[in-house]
C-alpha cells in the first residue's frame, strides 16, 4: 500500500520471527527520506551480576539461562573458562564429547532460524493473510522440505541430549570435562543421525538454490546495494585458519578486503574489543578498540565488526570436510568472491555451516575415544589461578565468557560479550540502510517494510542473548505521523 | 447429552522475562505439533509468528480459549501484557519455571553488591564509558521521543498479577509434560471438560520415586563436594548419599529424571510438591538432618562449620528456580548500619 | 514508636524490639523457669514459644517469625551431649546454620537471629542472653518500617 505523507517518525516495533524483542524507529527529514534509523533493544536481565557469590560449576548451570533457543554456547564458553580457572585440560573424549554438543547446537540452531524464521520470507511469496509466513504454512506449502528440517532439526536436539541431560539447558559439562561419558551404541545412534544430517545439509543447499539462487529477483536483492556493508569479519579459527566452532581459542579478524587486521588468544580479549554505550538501547555496540569508535559508520575506518556465519566463512582460509567445503567455493562464486558483504548472504551461509557440522559429526563419532571411559580430570580447590576466559562459535557469531573467582572457585566478577552484541552496530547500520532503500520520499508499503525487517533477521539476532535481559516488549505496529506529530495512520502489519 | 465441540482450539502464546526456551520447548514436539495444529489455531505467537500485540488485544474477551505465557513479570511491559492475556482467555496457563515461580530471573531479586546498571554499563572492563552513559527510559534525539520500558523492582511470577488456571512448571517444561498438555486440550476439545482449577501438570510424587538411583536404607553423607572435585561419581547410587548436592527430595517428579541421570544433581527446575509451601526452606531441612547423622555425636560446632562451608551459595543452590514466590523472598535486606 | 532525642543520643534506633523465643523444654525452659523462680530479671520483649526439642523447629518458623513482625529471633536449646532425645540438638545446629547463612544472603543483619545453649541450671546464662540480644536490637532500626512492607531495593 503506497500512501503519500509526509510522516517524521516510522515506527516498527516490535519486529517478529526472531528470539527477542526489539523495535525499529525511522526518522524522515521534510522530503521523506530517511535522516536516521533506531534500532532499539528493549530488554536487560543482568547475569553479570546475579552470578556474582555462585560457584563456578553452578554457573555453568545458570549461564544456559540466558537464551534458551542457544543455551549450548552459554554451557560450554564458560566450561572452557572455568578449564582455565583450574589451570586444566579436559581429557580427549571429554573434548570429543563437548564438540558434538556444539555442532548439534549449531544444527539445530540454523535449521530453526532458516526453516521458521528466515525461508518463509524467501518461499512463501508475498504475505496475504496473518499466520502463514511461519514454519507451518511453510509445512502447508513445502510439506517434504519440513518434515526433514523438523527431522534433522529432532535428531540434532536429540545428539545434544544424549551428551548434555537436554537440548535446552544442559547440565553436564562441568570444569575439567564432562559428568558423564556415553556408550557405544549410543554413538552408533549419533552416527546414524549425524549422516541423516549430512544428507538435509545437501537438501537445503538444494532448496535454497531452487528457490532463490535461480530467482533473478531474490538474487537482485542478496546483490543489491541496500543490503552491502563494507566492515571488519571475526571468527575464531583452527590452527591454518579453517573453520572450528569449539576447539581453538584462536581468533581472527580481516578487514572489509580480505586481509588478516588481528589475530589474538580469546584471553586477551580486552586488548581488541571495547563496547560503547547509547541511551536508547540496553545493548551495548562492541567495536575494534584499535580503530576506535567513530559512530554508526561502517568502513575501514570505523571499529565496527560482523560475526556470525558469513563473517565466518569470510574469515577461514578452508573447511576440512569436503562437501562443505565445496558449498562454500559455489556461494563466493555466486557472490563474486571473498570476502563477501552481503547482509543477506548469512543465510547462505548457514546452510554451508548445517553442511560441515554434519560432515564434522561423522568424524567425531567414528572416533572410538568418542565412548572412551575417561571423560574427565580429578580437580582440588588449589589448583584455582582465580580467572578464566573462554570463546566460542555460537551459531550467532564469536562468544565470550570471562569470570573472575576467589580461591574457593566462587565468582567475583563476570563479563559476557553475547554474540549478536558483536553484530550491534551492524544490525542498526544494515536496517538504516534498507530503510533508505525502502522508504522514499515519504513513500513505502508493507512490502518494504518487511524488508527492512529481513535487514535484520537475516543476522538471526538473538537478543535474550544481547543483553542477557529481561525480555519486555511485544510485537511491533507502525505508527505514522505527520509533521504536526498528529497521527495520522497505524499500520499494523497484517502479513 | 454429549457436547461435541466442532471448532479448532484458540490458542496464544504470550512472553515475559523469558529466555525463548518455553517456545523451543514446544517447537520440540517436532513431527507431533503438526498434530496438534489439527485441534489448535495459534492466534498469538511472536516468536514463531507475526502476529502483533494488536492481534491480541483485538480479540473479544474470551474469545482465546488456552492462554499460555511464559516468561516472568520482569518489566511494566510484561505486567501489562499479562493482564491483556487474562482478558482475553477463558484459561490461562503459567508455562516454564518463570511463570510458575519467577525462575532464574528472579533471582536479581536478593541484594547484590553492585546495581545491576553499574555492573553492565560502567564495571564491565571491555566497556569503555567514560562519560558514565547509562541507557533511559525516554532520549530526545532530533525532536523525537525514544523510548525503552522500565525493568520493574522485583522479577515475579505470573500468579502475582493476574489469576492463573492452570501450571506447567519446568525449564522448559519437558516434552512429557507438554504431550500432558496437549492431552488435556484433545480431552477438552472433544468432551468439554478440564482438571480442577490450579492443578499443577507434572508429577505428583518427588523426584527421588523417579529416579533410578539404588537408594541406600539410611542416606548419609560425609560431607558435600562438587562435582568436578571428586573422584568417580557412581552412575548407580544416590547422589545424595555420594555427598553430590541433590534436591531431588523436595522436587517434584514428571521429568524422567534427566538430570541425575546424568550423574548431576537436581536443581528443582520442576518446583515443589503440592505439600511444600516454601522448596528452599524444606530442603535445607531435609539435606541438613542428613549430613553426617551416622556420626553426628562425635562433632563440634566448628566441625559442622566447616562441613557447611561446603554449601557457600544456599540461595542460589536451593532457590534456583522459585525463588520469586519463596517465602524467604518476602524479606527484606537491613539497610546498611 | 519513634525514638525521644536522648534515646536517639545514645544510639537507639527501637527502644522496643519485638524478639521471638523458640526454647526447648528439657533444658532451655528448666533454665528459663528457674530464671524467673530466681527472680531474676529479663527483658520482656522476648516472646517465648517452647518446643519438646530444638529439632522441632522447621526453617520456615524463623522465617514467619520474620514476617509475622519480629525484630529478632532467638533458638535457646540443650548443649551438645544433654539433649533429652539424644541427637536433636545436633540437627537443629546444622539446620539452623544454613538458615542464618540464607538469611545473610538475604541482607537480614546477623545479630536479628542467634543460636545458642542454655541447660537447666543456667539461670544467669538466659538472662544475660536475652538482655544481651534486646540491647542490640535496639541499636538496629525496627525490622519493619513503613517504607519496607516486603518490597525494598536498596
Amino acid at each position: 500500500m503506497n500512501q503519500e505523507l509526509n510522516p517524521n517518525i516510522v515506527t516498527i516495533e516490535p519486529v517478529t520471527r526472531l528470539e527477542g524483542l526489539a523495535k525499529i524507529t525511522v526518522l524522515l527529514n521534510d522530503e521523506g527520506n530517511v535522516k536516521d534509523a533506531f534500532y532499539q533493544v528493549v530488554e536487560l536481565r543482568g547475569f553479570e551480576r546475579f552470578v556474582q557469590g555462585r560457584p563456578i560449576e553452578e554457573v555453568l548451570r545458570i549461564t544456559p539461562r540466558i537464551c534458551g533457543v542457544c543455551p549450548i554456547p552459554h554451557h560450554l564458553a564458560p566450561a572452557i573458562a572455568a578449564d582455565r580457572i583450574y589451570g586444566v585440560d579436559p581429557p580427549k573424549t571429554a573434548k570429543l564429547l563437548r564438540e558434538m554438543m556444539a555442532l548439534g547446537h549449531i544444527v539445530h540452531s540454523h535449521i530453526l532460524h532458516f526453516y521458521a524464521f528466515a525461508l518463509p520470507d524467501f518461499a512463501l511469496g508475498e504475505k496475504k493473510e496473518p499466520g502463514t509466513h511461519n514454519i507451518i504454512g511453510l509445512a502447508k506449502t513445502f510439506p517434504d522440505v519440513a518434515k526433514a528440517a523438523i527431522k534433522a532439526r529432532g535428531d540434532a536436539q536429540k545428539i545434544q541430549a544424549m551428551i548434555g541431560a537436554k537440548a535446552t539447558h544442559p547440565v553436564t559439562v562441568i570444569p575439567g570435562g564432562i559428568s558423564k561419558g556415553v556408550t557405544k551404541e549410543d554413538t552408533e545412534k549419533m552416527l546414524e543421525m549425524s549422516n541423516n544430517i549430512v544428507e538435509f545439509g545437501k537438501l537445503g543447499l538444494k532448496v535454497f538454490e531452487d528457490l532463490v539462487v535461480k530467482n533473478k529477483d531474490q538474487m537482485a536483492l542478496i546483490n543489491s546495494d541496500a543490503y552491502k556493508m563494507d566492515t571488519y569479519y571475526m571468527s575464531i579459527v583452527g590452527p591454518k585458519n579453517t573453520l572450528d566452532f569449539y576447539n581453538s581459542q584462536t581468533v581472527r579478524v580481516i578487514d572489509s578486503k580480505g586481509k588478516e587486521f588481528a589475530k589474538f588468544e580469546s584471553d586477551k580479549y580486552l586488548d581488541y574489543i571495547d563496547e560503547h554505550v547509547e541511551p536508547w538501547s540496553y545493548l551495548k555496540f562492541p567495536y575494534l578498540k584499535q580503530i576506535g569508535w567513530k559512530g554508526l559508520v561502517d568502513g575501514p575506518n570505523s571499529g565496527v565488526f560482523r560475526v556470525n556465519a558469513l563473517a565466518r566463512l569470510n574469515v577461514v582460509d578452508k573447511i576440512e570436510t569436503p562437501l562443505a567445503q565445496e558449498a562454500m567455493e559455489n556461494m563466493y562464486d555466486v557472490l563474486g568472491g571473498k570476502p563477501a558483504h552481503h547482509t543477506l548472504g548469512f543465510n547462505w551461509a548457514r546452510l554451508v555451516e548445517i553442511l560441515y557440522c554434519g560432515e564434522k559429526m561423522v568424524e567425531l563419532a567414528q572416533d572410538p575415544d568418542f565412548y572412551g571411559p575417561k571423560f574427565r580430570e580429578q580437580l582440588s580447590k588449589d589448583m584455582i589461578t582465580g580467572e578464566g576466559v573462554g570463546a566460542i562459535e555460537a551459531p550467532r557469531g564469536t562468544l565470550y565468557h570471562h569470570y573472575k573467582t576467589d580461591k574457593e572457585g566462587k565468582v567475583t566478577k563476570a563479563n559476557i560479550i553475547v554474540a549478536t552484541t558483536n553484530n550491534n552496530a551492524a544490525i542498526c547500520l544494515s536496517v538504516k540502510k534498507a530503510a533508505q532503500e525502502m522508504i522514499k520520499k515519504g513513500q513505502y508499503n508493507d512490502d518494504g517494510l518487511n524488508k527492512i525487517e529481513m535487514a535484520f533477521r537475516a543476522y538471526d539476532p538473538c537478543l535474550a542473548c544481547a543483553t542477557h535481559a529481561m525480555v519486555g516488549q511485544m510485537p511491533l505496529k507502525v505508527e505514522i505521523y505527520d509533521s504536526k506529530k498528529n497521527k495520522i495512520r497505524e499500520l499494523t502489519r497484517k502479513l | 447429552m454429549e457436547v461435541i465441540v466442532m471448532n479448532k482450539l484458540k490458542v496464544a502464546v504470550a512472553l515475559g522475562a523469558t529466555c525463548a526456551g518455553c517456545d523451543v520447548a514446544i517447537l520440540d514436539l517436532n513431527e507431533k505439533i503438526l498434530d496438534v495444529i489439527e485441534i489448535v489455531d495459534f492466534v498469538f505467537w511472536p516468536t514463531a509468528m507475526d502476529f502483533k500485540l494488536d492481534d491480541l488485544k483485538a480479540l473479544k474477551d474470551g474469545e482465546v480459549d488456552v492462554g499460555l505465557y511464559h516468561g516472568a513479570i520482569g518489566t511494566e511491559e510484561d505486567e501489562e501484557i499479562a493482564k491483556i492475556l487474562r482478558k482475553k482467555s477463558k484459561i490461562v496457563v503459567a508455562f516454564g519455571a518463570c511463570a510458575n515461580f519467577g525462575g532464574i530471573p528472579s533471582l536479581t531479586n536478593m541484594p547484590y553488591e553492585s546495581k545491576m546498571f553499574d555492573v553492565v554499563y560502567k564495571e564491565s572492563p571491555s566497556t569503555s564509558n567514560p562519560e558514565g552513559t547509562l541507557p533511559q527510559k525516554e532520549t530526545e534525539i532530533e525532536g523525537t521521543k525514544l523510548t525503552l520500558p522500565g525493568i520493574r523492582k522485583r522479577a515475579d511470577s505470573l500468579n502475582s498479577v493476574i489469576d492463573v488456571d492452570y501450571y506447567v512448571p519446568g525449564c522448559p517444561p519437558m516434552v512429557p509434560l507438554i504431550e500432558q498438555v496437549v492431552d488435556v486440550l484433545r480431552v477438552f476439545v472433544e468432551k468439554g471438560t478440564l482438571p480442577p482449577k490450579g492443578a499443577v501438570i507434572a508429577g505428583q510424587d518427588t523426584l527421588c520415586k523417579e529416579c533410578g538411583r539404588t537408594k541406600p536404607e539410611t542416606i548419609s553423607y560425609k560431607e558435600f563436594v562438587s562435582p568436578q572435585e571428586v573422584k568417580e561419581i557412581d552412575p548407580d547410587l544416590c547422589l545424595l548419599s555420594q555427598g553430590i548436592l541433590c534436591l531431588g527430595p523436595a522436587t517434584r517428579s514428571g521429568c524422567g529424571a534427566l538430570c541425575t541421570k546424568m550423574n548431576v544433581g537436581c536443581r528443582g527446575c520442576l518446583g515443589p510438591t503440592d505439600k511444600v509451601d516454601d522448596h528452599g526452606l524444606k530442603m535445607i531441612s531435609a539435606l541438613t538432618s542428613l549430613l553426617e547423622v551416622e556420626h553426628e555425636e562425635e562433632y563440634t560446632e566448628e566441625d559442622f562449620d566447616k562441613l557447611l562451608e561446603k554449601i557457600p551459595d544456599p540461595l542460589g543452590t536451593f532457590y534456583r528456580f522459585t525463588y520469586g514466590v519463596s517465602m524467604i523472598s518476602k524479606l527484606h535486606p537491613d539497610k546498611e548500619e | 514508636m519513634s525514638t525521644s532525642k536522648q534515646e536517639q543520643e545514645s544510639g537507639i534506633k527501637n527502644p522496643n524490639p519485638k524478639i521471638v523465643l523458640f526454647l526447648c523444654r528439657w533444658c532451655s525452659g528448666k533454665g528459663a523457669d528457674l530464671a524467673g523462680t530466681s527472680r531474676l530479671n529479663y527483658p520482656p520483649n522476648v516472646l517465648p514459644i517452647m518446643v519438646n526439642c530444638t529439632s522441632r523447629i522447621d526453617p520456615r518458623f524463623i522465617v514467619e517469625a520474620f514476617l509475622d513482625g519480629a525484630d529478632g529471633v532467638l533458638v535457646t536449646g540443650c548443649h551438645f551431649g544433654d539433649c533429652h532425645y539424644k541427637t536433636g540438638n545436633y540437627k537443629a545446629y546444622r539446620r539452623l546454620s544454613l538458615v542464618a547463612k540464607l538469611l545473610k544472603q538475604v541482607g537480614v543483619n546477623p545479630k536479628r537471629f542467634r543460636l545458642t545453649w542454655i541447660s537447666a541450671t543456667e539461670a544467669t546464662k538466659f538472662v544475660k542472653v536475652t538482655t544481651e540480644m534486646v540491647e542490640d536490637l535496639k541499636k538496629l532500626p525496627p525490622y519493619w518500617s513503613d517504607e519496607n512492607g516486603g518490597n525494598s531495593d536498596e
